[in-house]
């Protein structure tokens, strides 16, 4: 069998063993399924009714906020399934295995595509029932989702590179936790950035994780052309900007991740 | 070649830590070799560089003919490894788990599934295939992990301390198997901390200290060397303890040890219940009263006592070692 051929139907194999994992354990397969849907009715009832932002009703706006956080919290737990693996030795067993290295890290992403789109799924019915529309054309909210599993695989490659450097459940624990608040509230998911101080507003809003929120929301027709956006770069070209940090992104993590796993698992 | 595994000059350090200290080794193919040695020893260590999970500091090995470092990705097909903590997933049944690994060894999935279901019923685990590995006792476990290890038929094996944590039931189960295994040709490696182990399974034995290898022979020369069985025997004072010392000292074929409470006394015998019925008489003769006296097989700590003059001391876990070196 040659090495691509290898790598792919070996990571097909991890990604089902993974699958079959989020289907047997109830409390996955619950985050996964119920925090969304938590997500979307805290952010439509809880704060819909105390933020405003001008031009558009709070809960179109949110929703892809809504979208974008959710992804990143579940990076952090594909982070952490994947420091489980390590933990056990299971990792180890699959080292002597003549199967292809980048099938683990490979069926790891893989099988978080699938999960992210399950929980993309929900927030969309969720989001539709508490009254978020989509105001464009089918072509271009398909666009918009896949835009969002873009940034869902994106970050799940970047949970497989901490999690290869942390290797211990409880510090990736509290090192994910302290990297998402920031990421995620300290970007324009839920909030008006114009209304943040100077130095916190030109953080968020290169934050790649307001950009990824941007172009969803141009692309599911959440905004408003009469409302004038910020003046960032990321935030006016929101779907290029998008494209291109996904691009960086992704060819910085996927050979990092490769390297720290031979590395990692040869010590 | 003959040798199924060579191992020459092995070291591996952990920051100030040495692991393998220059561990040489040959394993002729189609026998057993136990590595024999407390936690730390660097047992561990070893497999892990014959298996081509850790790269050596210095120092060169081949298994089945394939060096662990340059040809690791050929020489992968050939072995199966069974590590010391099952490395099975607790969320996949029995089946699944050999499944995967039949999969990943590329065995394609008819194969899997057959090979898969032949080593359940092999391991007495056919009643449980269909459940999730989270509710299996310990020696099903560790059944399933070396079943997991032998889905490809390899040629080579490595068992890291396969029943340590066990009941002796689950224990002596284990030992039939892998008897078995074997019996049909298989060479073997394993690592282990109990005499009794070794001599059971391995044609020959190395005993590991710090490192290196301080004894090598056949579980039968290594026996000579420290003693066959041990006389236990349970007097009533410190003083009593003393005297039967004296009475018994010819019979000793290795030192003696009394052990903290003053009144228990270890003897190293080399003929067993004969030593012992002697031993009974001597002391009945010089009027020690025996509280208990009884005959059992040497332990590591006898092993080490008598090549080394010190008991086996555990040294920090590797892991730990690892965890505090990063």
């Amino acid at each position: 069998m040659n090495t691509v051929r290898m790598a792919v139907a070996d990571g097909i194999t991890m990604a089902k063993r993974n699958t079959i994992k989020l289907v047997r354990v109830p409390d996955l397969l619950g985050s996964v399924v119920l925090t969304p849907i938590m997500f979307v009715l805290l952010f439509a009832y809880v704060f819909g009714n105390m933020i405003e932002i001008p031009g558009v009703p709070y809960r179109e706006f949110m929703l892809p906020g809504v979208f974008t956080q959710t992804a990143i919290f579940g990076a952090a737990l594909s982070g952490y399934m994947l420091v489980g693996d390590l933990q056990k030795g299971i990792i180890d067993r699959l080292r002597t295995l003549p199967m292809a290295s980048s099938a683990v890290l490979i069926g790891r992403t893989t099988s978080d595509l699938l999960i992210n789109l399950l929980s993309l799924v929900m927030m969309v019915a969720m989001g539709l029932i508490v009254g978020w529309r989509v105001h464009t054309s089918p072509l271009e909210a398909a666009l918009g989702c896949l835009l969002l599993l873009l940034f869902a695989y994106v970050l799940s490659w970047a949970a497989t590179l901490v999690a290869l450097i942390i290797r211990t459940p409880e510090v990736f624990n509290n090192v994910s936790s302290m990297a998402i608040f920031p990421l995620v509230f300290l970007a324009n998911t839920f909030i008006d950035t114009t209304r943040l101080a100077p130095p916190l507003q030109v953080v968020a809003e290169w934050n790649p994780v307001s950009a990824f929120t941007q172009a969803a929301r141009e692309l599911f027709g959440n905004t408003n052309p009469a409302v004038s956006m910020p003046d960032a770069w990321p935030l006016q070209h929101a779907v290029p900007a998008s494209l291109l940090w996904a691009a960086v992104m992704l060819a910085a993590f996927i050979p990092l991740a490769t390297w720290r796993y031979n590395k990692a698992v040869s010590r | 070649m003959s040798d199924a595994i060579v191992a020459e000059g092995l070291v591996k350090k952990y920051g100030d830590v040495v692991a393998l200290d220059e561990l040489s080794l040959s394993v002729p193919r189609g026998t057993v070799f136990g590595l024999l040695g407390p936690n730390g020893a660097g047992k561990t260590t070893a497999v892990r560089i014959l298996t081509t999970l850790l790269r050596p500091d210095a120092g060169r090995a081949t298994v089945a003919g394939f060096d662990v470092v340059a040809d690791a990705r050929r020489l992968r097909p050939h072995i199966g490894v069974s590590g010391q903590y099952a490395a099975v997933d607790e969320d996949l049944t029995g089946m699944e788990n050999l499944e995967l690994v039949g999969r990943l060894y590329h065995l394609g999935l008819g194969r899997s599934k057959a090979r898969a279901r032949e080593l359940l019923d092999r391991f007495d685990l056919a009643t449980a295939a269909d459940r999730p590995v989270k509710g299996y006792s310990g020696g099903m476990r560790r059944r399933l992990d070396l079943a997991a290890a032998l889905v490809a038929s390899p040629p080579v094996l490595f068992l890291d301390e396969p029943t340590t944590g066990l009941d002796p039931r689950a224990r002596a189960g284990l030992w039939d198997v892998i008897a078995e295994l074997v019996a049909a040709g298989t060479t073997l490696l394993l690592t282990t901390q109990y005499m009794e182990e070794a001599d059971r399974l391995a044609d020959r034995v190395a005993v590991v200290d710090h490192g290196r290898v301080i004894a090598l022979g056949t579980a039968d020369e290594l026996k000579d060397l420290i003693g066959g069985d041990r006389i236990e025997l349970t007097v009533r004072d410190a003083a009593a303890a003393e005297s039967a010392r004296q009475a018994l000292a010819w019979l000793a074929v290795g030192p003696m040890r009394t052990d903290a409470s003053g009144r228990r006394v270890t003897i190293p015998v080399s003929r067993g219940a004969a030593a012992l019925t002697e031993a009974l008489g001597l002391l009945a003769a010089e009027g020690v009263t025996v509280r208990d006296a009884g005959l059992r097989r040497p332990t590591l700590d006898d092993v080490f006592l008598s090549l080394t003059g010190h008991e086996a001391h555990a040294v920090p876990d590797k892991d730990l070692v690892k965890e505090y070196s990063q």
